[in-house]
């Protein structure tokens, strides 16, 4: 496709509208803040969040740094990835690393078996945050990837605490964002919040984006766990009674390795991915992430204390 | 495939969410995850499948029963990708509606068809109408209740459309439904063989949007300057924004504001290499033939079209905040990509969203009311009137002490 669209009768198809307000929404950032930061994953909101950083500053660099929040409980396509992403682009990136915040005594980790370091992942955000002095944070999250988010801003305040406050978000009308902010609070920006994750792997397959291997199906040691496949590797152990099999599997998030899911999948391609997300029954957070099966309002009280 | 953007409008009893339900539903995009969630939830609570809490997001929502906020909703059938706004209908109505209505298409107002037109019809109306969305379906909802009577259709319609001359509606389609059992919602009803127009959602999946978008006004406002620190693009100079109305392509002669400078655009073009012809709600980067002083907040357009160059404002805005709009108060206002402070010279009257009465006595405007203002700003604005372009026509107000968004304004 090009980006010209269909011309003549000056429609435009829904992946160029959400590309062209993503970059409106990032270009905003950048000319009305300081110091704004993109949180890079290596997962595939944030891949298509980079990719369209990369069209909005065109020819120029992306005119900002990226930062993951690293749990260590990573899949290795998935760091060699970032990595090899940032070189390309001539990035600098910030790691902020949760095993620094347990080390120093800040969070304690819950060492049962099958714990996961996601809800300690809120403490280091917020220390990397505040020690790059950034005002605007770009996140990847999606409305349609869970009911709290469905009523968060595009322009998200946060207070000195990093806290959200559902009931207090600014009204945002049109493609006006307000990003006013007192030194110390800061603003999250969701350029992806009308996104579907149909849309994202449209999006994808029509860039022929690269992104991890782990995303396509592929031969792996899983054991079944609360009805999910859980990858067998150094940090998930069979627990007794876990029978651990090999199975052909793909990712529809990539997380924290601990509490990220496989699907059963034979999809190769994006085309047999695209074709499998459009005939799915279940959310991609339901099927494959364990942490947000905490309870129903999981995700609205993580976002509160400052989480993604 | 295109992007429709619609707000549904209805109160607590009128069948709002069980209509959204239903949609989403019968598009598959419900999940079976969020169904068993809300099964859960229900039978904790000793209900029946209550499809409400879908649209329920927050704990105080789930917990009071009621809709604090403007929640996004998503579907897409083989046609179309549908954004719905699921505005509530309580108290805060007016600004959530505002919000919602701000970038919709589309309007849909829920009427109980045992009921008829009540107030609230009418208001969901009139600020359809005062944000200027350009399409307004009014679903009569519970038809199974009156017997999917015509009658009882055909006088709701008939009742609606007389109050809709007052309003600026352009497009007004009425559709008889029951969201509960389906009926006229995915596909027509065999319960209602004298209706002979479209489902509902077929409707949503057939009007026509392009033509809603401004496409001969050229308005194009500088967001932010490209200049690549490199050796490759040591000259370049690109003017980055998104299309706020009209048509520009390369060759095009256009003059810059404030400056007034003219020349002739050099290129449009994106990382995906040149675009033939730009229109909103393109994000493109344009490149100037000379070399001018243009910077963020500046408005590309044609010479023989240029917008109002003005620093008295006259609008009607709509509050959105617990603090009163203060006569002689001071705001940041931004319009467009550009900034500026603004004090309120006049309010003219405070406009009944309900009886479309003007009160001139009124001295303020607190949360939730319209009135018509007027504005002095520090420096100019680059602007149309709302009816005419709704980027272009809109600003917001933001108190520079709390740095909260508190009203929405449309330029008359």
């Amino acid at each position: 496709m090009t980006a010209t669209g269909t011309v003549h009768d000056y429609e435009l198809s829904h992946l160029r509208a959400l590309e062209a307000e993503a970059v409106h929404i990032i270009r905003e950032v950048v000319a009305t803040f300081e110091r704004p930061v993109l949180l890079f994953s290596g997962g595939k909101d944030s891949i298509v969040m980079l990719r369209l950083a990369e069209k909005a500053f065109w020819p120029a660099r992306i005119p900002f740094p990226v930062m993951h929040v690293d749990t260590g409980h990573n899949f290795p396509e998935v760091l060699e990835y970032r990595d090899r992403r940032v070189a390309e682009l001539g990035l600098s990136l910030v790691v902020a690393s949760v095993q620094d915040d347990i080390d120093a005594g800040r969070v304690v980790e819950d060492t049962r078996p099958g714990a996961s370091r996601n809800r300690l992942q809120t403490t280091t955000l917020l220390r990397g945050i505040e020690e790059g002095g950034y005002d605007a944070v770009f996140g990847g999250a999606r409305r349609d990837e869970e009911k709290a988010r469905a009523k968060e801003r595009v322009f998200s305040f946060r207070d000195d605490f990093g806290q959200w406050d559902p009931k207090n978000q600014r009204p945002e009308l049109w493609n006006l964002y307000n990003g006013r902010h007192r030194k110390g609070e800061h603003i999250r920006v969701f350029p992806l919040s009308n996104w579907t994750e149909l849309d994202i792997w449209q999006y994808l397959a029509d860039e022929e984006v690269e992104i991890p291997s782990i995303y396509f199906a592929h031969k792996r040691e899983v054991v079944r766990r609360d009805g999910m496949l859980m990858a067998v590797n150094e940090f998930v152990q069979p627990f007794e009674g876990e029978e651990p099999f090999e199975a052909l599997v793909r990712y529809r998030t990539v997380g924290d390795a601990t509490c990220t899911a496989a699907v059963e999948s034979a999809a190769t391609s994006y085309a047999a991915v695209i074709t499998e997300v459009a005939a799915t029954r279940i959310t991609e957070r339901g099927a494959t992430r364990a942490d947000d099966r905490i309870s129903e309002a999981g995700m609205e009280d993580r976002k509160k204390e400052g989480y993604f | 495939m295109e992007i429709l953007r619609f707000a549904t409008a209805g109160s607590v009893d009128d069948g709002k969410s069980t209509l959204i339900g239903r949609l989403l539903y019968d598009s598959k995009a419900i999940f079976e995850d969020q169904l068993e969630s809300i099964d859960r939830t229900s039978r904790q609570r000793g209900e029946e499948l209550n499809l409400a809490l879908l649209t329920d997001g927050l704990r105080a929502e789930r917990e009071q029963g009621i809709t604090i906020d403007v929640a996004y909703r998503y579907f897409a059938t083989p046609k179309r990708k549908f954004v719905i706004a699921d505005t509530p209908g309580h108290v805060q109505y007016t600004r959530n509606m505002v919000t919602g209505a701000s970038t919709a298409d589309l309007a849909l107002v829920l009427v109980d068809a045992r009921k008829g037109i009540v107030e609230q019809s009418r208001r969901h109306a009139f600020l359809a109408s005062l944000l200027r969305v350009p399409h307004l379906v009014v679903c009569v909802n519970k038809m199974d209740l009156v017997g999917y009577d015509e009658e009882v259709f055909e006088a709701i319609k008939h009742e609606f459309r007389a109050f809709a001359t007052k309003l600026d509606v352009t497009d007004l389609a009425f559709v008889p439904i029951s969201a509960l059992h389906g009926d006229n919602v995915v596909h027509r009803s065999a319960n209602m063989p004298w209706y002979e127009g479209s489902s509902l959602l077929h409707h949503l999946e057939e009007v026509h949007i392009a033509s809603d978008r401004n496409l001969i006004d050229v308005r194009f406002p500088v967001q932010y300057v490209i200049r690549p620190r490199d050796d490759a693009h040591h000259d370049y100079r690109g003017y980055a924004g998104q299309v706020a109305g009209g048509v520009l392509k390369a060759g095009d002669e256009v003059v810059v504001l404030p400056s007034g400078f003219t020349t002739r655009i050099a290129a449009v073009e994106t990382m995906d290499g040149p675009v033939a012809e730009a229109f909103s709600p393109m994000s493109v980067t344009v490149r100037l033939e000379d070399d001018l002083d243009v910077s963020r907040g500046d408005m590309i357009c044609r010479p023989n079209n240029q917008p109002r160059v003005t620093q008295d404002v006259d609008a009607m805005v709509c509050w959105l905040h617990d603090s009163h709009l203060q006569p002689r108060g001071k705001y940041a206002l931004k319009h467009t990509t550009r900034e500026v402070r603004a004090l309120v010279q006049d309010l003219h009257y405070r406009l009944d969203v309900n009886t479309l009465h003007r009160d001139e006595s009124a001295t303020s405007l607190g949360l939730n009311e319209i009135g018509r203002i007027t504005l002095r700003t520090t420096q100019p604005l680059f602007v149309d009137e709302y009816r005419r372009n709704r980027t272009t026509g809109a600003f917001i107000l933001v108190d520079e002490a709390t740095h909260a968004t508190v009203a929405a304004g449309m330029i008359l």
